[in-house]
């Protein structure tokens, strides 16, 4: 750094620096804090269903909507990664699944080792496509990433005759056990889902790689001008989202030890209103997996309540889809509020 | 007048976007410790030339001398690493980044001892006290280096960026249009930004419409018209409305002193 004896210009901008002069100024700065706003949401939600149910609030529930948040919940920690860098990935719990059925099928071989090391190769495999359609390719990613939705949807169940595989190995079944005092259960998978969180939030807010994370979803062209290898670092999201479908596919085998080609198709889309509803922006840039962890519970508790309420799952999925649209709507007003 | 020395020197340079031919044989030099103007028309091709010296593009003909050796930069970094900082004409700041994190971004300091080296852990008390001395040294007044970018206004936006080549610079530091979308004020002070780097020892390109401006920092002036250096000239010597008249081509370049100091190498 040079230094200067001599005082220079004065650039604190004087009475035409921003303020926060209008409301929407002050809201916005309100909003920006990262995890205020979802938080809200998730004490107000829990409290309209504990007013207007009587099964919603008891320890066993609420318990059970944490063990239903997991494998969600770390596939939106993949899903942050990818939104962050302004990408999407529509096929993350396809590729989770996929593990599924290649830890299940080799499993059912005896080897289960093996079985394990495939299903981690064909996440990475897969993950690292999509990155390098996105990268090398110039694909859209909202496009790379529904052809490998469909892909991979037809080539796990190609893969598997349609069948689904029981597992049966303790070690695959891990995730879902657990110590449990009454009607509480701590399940490793749990547990894993937040170490996951806290170290990925390490990654992102500590080192370089996530400041360089956030500076490509931010700008790409200025990330790039500041000697960034954007694509690098695009390529390194996608792959690694790769390692988080996978474990979210240990931690799904746990809670259904079932490998069923046709499962979770909801979770695509599921992550994608974690991350949103979390205040990640699908611009890129801004958010964070804090926000994640409170938009996977807001996930999980909406579609529990709604069920104890007696609600219609179909009715549920109209309700997470306006959700969506919601959270969306949010962050495009409030961004161009904030450019204009 | 020769016995300056010659920090920076463009010769031949071409650069063509499919048919259109943005640069052409242009050449190009700068002294240390000067503030090297260059000025030309809309579309005469300077952006190219200067993303061309700094690394931001290759040109396809052409070669580039940073003390009299030859580089082939093939990015921002590598120039970067050779001592060349650039601001851009579209301002490479990322606005959701606070001051701090966009003057050390893609330079950041890792924690000393095992928290940096094992867990790669960024040193971000170190790097804000560091911007934050760095901008006081500048004369740069901002609330706090932990302000988004996005919070600043347009001359606080300019003079982060220009603070950020001024940091890292050891050699060069190349400015388009810094002052293009500013008010007279927020212009006066970059300007005086501008020269407070060169007081300390950076050579300066400056690249500016605004003829006042060129005239009362730059010590040499490079004419550029049609993709290619016209001449470069001293300011001392030549008036505003000739160097207009040499931009626009009603004035013949050879009929001004020209202001070069090295011949233009074979
Ligand atoms: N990436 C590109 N693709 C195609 N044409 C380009 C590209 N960059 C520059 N050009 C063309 O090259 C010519 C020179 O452009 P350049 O940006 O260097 O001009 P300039 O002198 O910086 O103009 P201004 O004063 O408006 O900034 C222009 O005709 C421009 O349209
Ligand atoms: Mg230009």
């Amino acid at each position: 750094m040079i230094s200067s004896p001599k005082s220079g210009p004065d650039l604190s901008g004087g009475g035409d620096a921003p303020r926060a002069e209008s409301w929407r100024q002050a809201v916005t700065n309100a909003v920006a804090q990262p995890v205020t706003g979802p938080l809200l949401a998730l004490v107000v939600i829990m409290a309209v269903f504990s007013l207007t149910t009587t099964t919603f609030l008891n320890v066993g529930n609420l318990s059970l909507i944490f063990q239903q948040s997991v494998v969600i919940g770390t596939l939106a920690l993949g899903q942050t990664l990818v939104i962050l860098v302004a990408g999407i990935d529509l096929a993350c719990a396809a590729i989770m699944v996929l593990a599924t059925v290649v830890i299940g099928s080799v499993a059912m071989q005896g080897n289960v080792a093996l079985a394990f090391g495939l299903g981690a190769l064909a996440c990475l495999a897969v993950a690292a496509l999509n990155g390098i359609a996105v990268t090398r390719f110039r694909l859209p990613p909202f496009i790379a990433t529904l052809g490998m939705l469909t892909i991979v949807t037809a080539g796990a169940r190609l893969y598997t005759n349609s069948r689904s595989y029981p597992i049966s190995s303790d070690w695959l079944m891990l995730m879902g056990s657990g110590p449990s005092y009454g009607l509480i259960t701590f399940s490793y998978g749990s547990m894993l889902w937040i170490a996951l969180t806290l170290a990925l939030s390490y990654a992102l807010t500590q080192t370089a790689w996530g400041t360089h994370v956030y500076a490509v979803g931010n700008s790409p062209g200025a990330a790039r001008l500041n000697g960034i290898y954007v694509n690098r670092v695009i390529f390194s999201v996608y792959t690694l989202a790769g390692l988080f479908y996978f474990l979210a596919a240990w931690q799904a085998l746990g809670r259904t030890p079932i490998a069923d080609p046709s499962g979770y198709q909801a979770a695509n889309l599921d992550s994608i209103t974690a991350v949103v509803i979390g205040g990640s922006s699908l611009f890129g840039g801004r958010g964070g997996v804090a926000g994640t962890f409170i938009g996977t519970l807001i996930v999980t508790v909406l579609k529990n309540g709604l069920t104890q309420a007696g609600i219609d799952s179909l009715y549920q999925q109209i309700g997470t889809g306006i959700l969506v649209i919601l959270a969306v709507g949010w962050d495009q007003y409030f961004r161009s509020g904030r450019q204009s | 007048m020769s016995d300056r020395r010659i920090v920076m020197q463009g010769v031949g340079l071409s650069k063509r976007f499919g048919h259109v031919v943005a640069m052409e044989h242009a050449d190009f030099e700068l002294a240390s410790g000067e503030i090297m103007a260059v000025v030309g028309d809309n579309g005469a091709g300077k952006s190219t030339l200067i993303r061309v010296l700094s690394g931001a593009s290759v040109p396809d003909e052409g070669k580039v001398l940073l003390d009299g050796e030859e580089v082939h930069f093939r990015s921002p970094l590598e120039a970067r690493l050779a001592g060349i900082e650039t601001v851009y004409q579209e301002l490479a700041v990322a606005t959701e980044m606070d001051v701090a994190q966009n003057l050390f971004l893609g330079r950041e300091l890792r924690k000393p001892g095992w928290a940096g080296h094992w867990f790669r852990q960024l040193d971000k008390v170190q790097m804000r006290a560091q911007a934050a001395e760095h901008m006081r040294a500048l004369g740069i007044r901002i609330q706090s280096v932990r302000q988004k970018v996005e919070t600043l206004s347009g001359g606080q936006r300019q003079a982060v960026a220009v603070a950020r080549a001024s940091a890292w610079g050891r050699k060069v530091v190349i400015l388009d249009e810094p002052t293009a979308a500013l008010g007279v004020r927020e212009t006066r002070q970059v300007l005086d930004l501008i020269l407070s780097v060169r007081d300390h020892g950076l050579a300066v390109v400056l690249i500016c419409h605004n003829m006042p401006d060129v005239f009362e920092i730059a010590d040499r002036i490079h004419i550029h018209r049609l993709g290619r250096r016209a001449t470069v000239v001293d300011p001392k010597i030549v008036k505003p409305n000739q160097v207009v008249a040499i931009m626009t081509g009603a004035l013949d370049a050879a009929s001004v002193p020209s202001a070069l100091f090295a011949p233009v190498p074979a």
